[in-house]
């Protein structure tokens, strides 16, 4: 945490509210976002136990297993899952801009011409925190490899076709989530953590809820108000059978609602089952439509309990929308949603041309390529973000990466040779104290084109720069390339483009101190251990 | 009441035992004295600790109960999985040790496991551990199995009783088995639950250090790092068992601890010492919850309070997860309005500027402050003229 946002929860501590840590918002918002509240059942990794789930905020729909111990009840949830989440990102594969581009051919080494498809906007999934997250990630790594009726090879417990597509997706978006700056796949947490500071820790902050208490007085506490008493509220208060009054956000669920709601809801469920299973093997078809009302009213009953514990999330994570979508967009977002696009699009293509699964563990060369194109994203992502936000700016300002102020007076000089170059210096007066030694190259923000300077003397409260590009070809400069003075400039000590990395190898061209290259394809044997 | 070894009690503990009341003691289990170590400057817990005070109740009785808890699935699927563990003699738990020490496969040993009065209590458990410990240690060929033991630490001058999942002795030298339960997925398993299991296993290997020491009459060697060569002393690689992916299959994963223990060993002796504690306490003081006949408590909420407070604690956030009166504390730091309510890391961020109000102050005297202003507070002023400019420039308010 930085001294800036330090400063914004004192703020927010004093205010007993949130406080700004952004003047725009920083990453995309869909206009058809897909949210879903999922929640595990305890005790089991990755065991689903129910998700609620929509991109209508009126209209939640609510998914879950009844007896969470049981493989083809699991199936069946992540079949109901899929039903509706694949359908969801495969409505963002039909429209496609068409781009012009040309390819090596791998034959003639000519250079082809080609046209490529990028889908014109992409899905967004949103839910609650960082552990809803990784629990999406559990769930595709638990359901990629599923085999089913349609393969050769079935095995004993073959899932619906559409568990395994699911699972890929999930894969997908949850390994893009891990680039900085992406969008396709969010925390709300970690969006509001963005764009406000509020008056606890960032350890309290995970809790959507007691977060969201610093921004809106939480719903039935009373005197409404919003900040610490609130938000301790929101943690901790509970009725008088003990439960919380505000569930949390999930994926675990409350041991005590597990303890004195959940079990005896899922027990009768069991026992209902049981006895229509009994009824039916004695072919009495009385008490079997009497068990079958039993099992319905148990289902009900399930329903009924798991949609008061997640109903409570799902208006929150709706509320933190409201909040982002009052922000304006920064500059740079069509940009890096453009990123998402692309990884939306190539995905697209790989299910559709039928590629395996994305194996357990990814290969040297496809590792270093994530953590190459994750240190990219992550350069571009606070290059930009301190271009379109003056606060994120600030922050680069008060780590001496940066200075602002105001050019009080311009030295037009030129290079010398036998074609002079403007090389005019800006006497440029801040009281921000840059690690600028003289002679330190220096980018200046918003400028278009680029341009470059170089620090000739740096003083407290007044830096002298002289421009090194940027104003044309001629001997005098390009009318406006020249800050004039008076005019507010902010030069930055970092590039403001990112650099390219050097190109990896070929997974066939793997080095043999990484593994050498991949052996063939991966078998793929989905354990029955995973499943017995 | 496990109090009998305190019996003859020497002050100290005749004053611990005076903090409690008459409430059977708690004693430190591994997961406290890891949070303990983790915290080692927080004299409130140390000492509460010490005393063996029931935490949970004293939270209770304050009015902000500890939001700890285990789901009833969690507990079962826990048992379950134990249950797997214990068949076909342990095998799952023989045979990643086996492949460590190059035995044969298919050689077949007979495994003793041998009874350790999991009834008694906890000083009669540690005394049989340690005799059983003593006597499995001395034979060479055979295996044996420790199913849950009972170990004794001394931790800052009082007691501590620590039962481990498992340990598991051969060829004069055993290991410490902590069975979880989360998963090993594709071969690995999430950092954060790995580490705090190995800071629960370093202290396990600590108090067997110090037993096998205590056997031998020798001191605990003085390097942290340095393997013990001693009848029955731990290896300092500890075997986590943990699901296989998403099975309930067992799989055996050898962790080293020598980081975990150094550590643990460091933070340990850095604890105030209990006496010195104890003597800053104020005359008179007592945890004592005054329960009824029915065991309900009857000391007034303020009452205690006011006891608690006499006893300084060092509270941080990251104390809500693991301390039951972490709740406690965080209302008394937002009370007082302490910078610590925000992270750890803030408190160093602003040098002496204690308070939310002190450093709202100093943000807001600008770069006019006297020559008083450390550089904390001008960092921090210049900061808050940054951050107003930004905003001011962004057009937010």
């Amino acid at each position: 945490m930085s001294l800036l946002s330090t400063l914004a929860r004192l703020e927010a501590v004093r205010a007993q509210r949130a406080q700004p840590l952004a003047t725009v918002r920083h990453r995309h918002l869909s206009e058809r976002p897909m949210v879903l509240v999922p929640l595990a059942a305890a005790g089991e990794s990755g065991a689903p136990l129910a998700v609620l789930l929509g991109t209508d905020r009126e209209s939640p729909r609510l998914h879950f297993v009844p007896q969470p111990l049981n493989r083809t009840q699991r199936s069946e949830f992540l079949a109901a899952v899929a039903r509706e989440v694949v359908p969801y990102l495969a409505s963002f594969g039909d429209e496609v801009e068409l781009l012009e581009g040309s390819e090596k051919d791998p034959v003639s080494g000519e250079k082809v011409p080609v046209v490529r498809e990028l889908c014109a906007d992409a899905p967004q999934l949103i839910v609650p925190n960082a552990g809803g997250v990784s629990h999406l990630a559990l769930l595709g790594r638990s359901t990629r490899f599923r085999r089913t009726v349609e393969d050769p090879d079935p095995g004993e417990y073959p899932s619906p076709t559409e568990v395994p597509l699911l699972g890929r997706w999930l894969t997908h978006l949850t390994d893009r989530a891990q680039v900085p700056g992406s969008s396709m796949l969010l925390a709300m947490t970690g969006l509001l953590s963005r764009h406000w500071a509020t008056g606890q820790s960032n350890l309290e902050d995970q809790h959507l809820a007691a977060r969201l208490a610093w921004h809106l007085p939480p719903a039935g506490f009373e005197p409404p108000g919003t900040g610490a008493a609130a938000a301790e509220w929101v943690e901790s208060a509970r009725d008088g059978d003990g439960l919380l009054l505000h569930p949390p956000a999930g994926p675990a669920t409350d041991p005590k609602f597990d303890e004195r709601v959940l079990a005896p809801a899922i027990l009768r469920h069991d026992a209902a089952v049981a006895v229509r299973e009994r009824a039916e093997a004695a072919r009495d078809a009385a008490e079997v439509r009497r068990a079958a009302g039993l099992v319905e009213q148990a289902h009900a009953e399930l329903a009924r309990v798991l949609l008061s514990v997640t109903l409570p999330t799902w208006h929150d994570v709706w509320h933190g929308l409201d909040l982002l979508r009052a922000l304006p967009a920064a500059g740079h977002l069509p940009d890096r949603w453009e990123g998402d696009r692309w990884s939306f699009t190539m995905h697209r293509d790989r299910v559709a041309a039928g590629e395996p699964p994305q194996p357990r563990r990814d290969d040297a060369v496809t590792a270093a390529r994530k953590l190459a194109q994750r240190e990219r994203e992550q350069a571009r992502l606070e290059i930009q973000e301190a271009l379109d936000d003056p606060l994120a700016m600030a922050e680069r300002r008060l780590a001496g990466e940066a200075f602002a102020g105001e050019v009080v007076e311009v030295v037009p000089e030129w290079s010398a040779g036998r074609s002079p170059k403007p090389r005019p210096l800006l006497v440029v007066r801040t009281d921000d104290r840059p690690h600028a030694d003289p002679g330190r190259e220096v980018h200046r923000a918003h400028a278009e084109p680029a341009q470059r300077a170089e620090v000739v003397s740096a003083a407290p409260g007044e830096v002298v720069v002289r421009l090194l590009s940027g104003m044309g070809r001629r001997k005098d400069p390009e009318p406006g390339s020249v800050p004039e003075p008076g005019t507010a400039v902010v030069f930055t000590l970092f590039e403001l483009a990112p650099r390219q990395s050097a190109p990896l190898p070929e997974p066939a061209d793997t080095p043999w101190t990484h593994g050498g290259p991949p052996v063939a394809v991966e078998d793929v044997p989905v354990g029955a251990d995973e499943w017995e | 009441m496990n109090v009998s070894h305190l019996g003859q009690a020497s002050p100290p503990l005749r004053r611990l035992s005076e903090l409690r009341g008459p409430a059977p003691q708690r004693s430190l289990d591994a997961r406290a004295l890891a949070a303990l170590a983790a915290n080692p400057g927080c004299r409130r817990r140390a000492l509460l600790d010490a005393a063996g005070v029931d935490k949970t109740a004293l939270a209770q009785q304050l009015g902000r109960p500890a939001p700890f808890g285990q789901s009833p699935f969690a507990i079962r699927r826990g048992l379950q999985f134990e249950s797997r563990l214990k068949r076909d003699g342990y095998a799952v738990l023989l045979a990643p040790l086996r492949r460590r020490l190059g035995l044969p496969e298919d050689e077949v040993a007979s495994l003793a496991v041998p009874d350790l009065l999991p009834a008694a209590s906890p000083a009669v458990r540690a005394e049989r551990t340690a005799a059983v410990l003593a006597e499995a240690a001395a034979d060479p060929a055979g295996w044996t199995l420790l199913d849950h033991p009972m170990l004794r630490l001394e931790v800052a001058g009082s007691p501590a009783y620590l039962e481990p999942d498992a340990v598991v002795v051969h060829a004069g030298r055993c290991t410490v088995v902590e069975i979880k339960s989360f998963p090993v997925l594709d071969g690995s398993a999430d950092p954060a639950n790995v580490g705090a299991a190995a800071r629960q296993a370093a202290v396990y290997v600590l108090a067997l250090q110090e037993a096998a020491a205590r056997l031998a009459g020798r001191p605990l060697s003085a390097g942290p790092y340095a393997v013990q060569e001693l009848p029955g002393a731990p290896e300092l690689t500890v075997l986590l068992v943990c699901p296989k992916d998403f099975s309930s299959q067992p799989v055996a994963v050898p962790v080293d601890v020598r980081r975990e223990l150094a550590v643990t060993r460091r933070q340990l002796s850095r604890m105030t010492r209990i006496d010195q504690l104890l003597a800053a306490l104020p005359e008179g003081v007592t945890f004592d919850l005054a329960r009824d006949a029915s065991g309900a408590p009857t000391r007034p909420a303020g009452e205690l309070a006011a006891a608690v407070a006499a006893v300084p604690a060092a509270y941080a956030p990251e104390c809500i997860s693991t301390c039951e009166l972490g709740f406690h504390c965080r209302a008394q730091a937002r009370c007082a309005g302490g910078v610590e309510q925000l992270g750890r890391g803030v408190r160093g961020e602003l040098g002496s500027l204690r308070t939310v109000e002190e450093a709202l102050a100093a943000a807001e005297q600008g770069g006019g402050g006297g020559p008083e202003l450390d550089e904390a507070a001008e960092r921090l002023a210049y900061a808050a003229r940054l951050r107003a400019g930004a905003l001011a420039a962004g057009g937010v308010r």
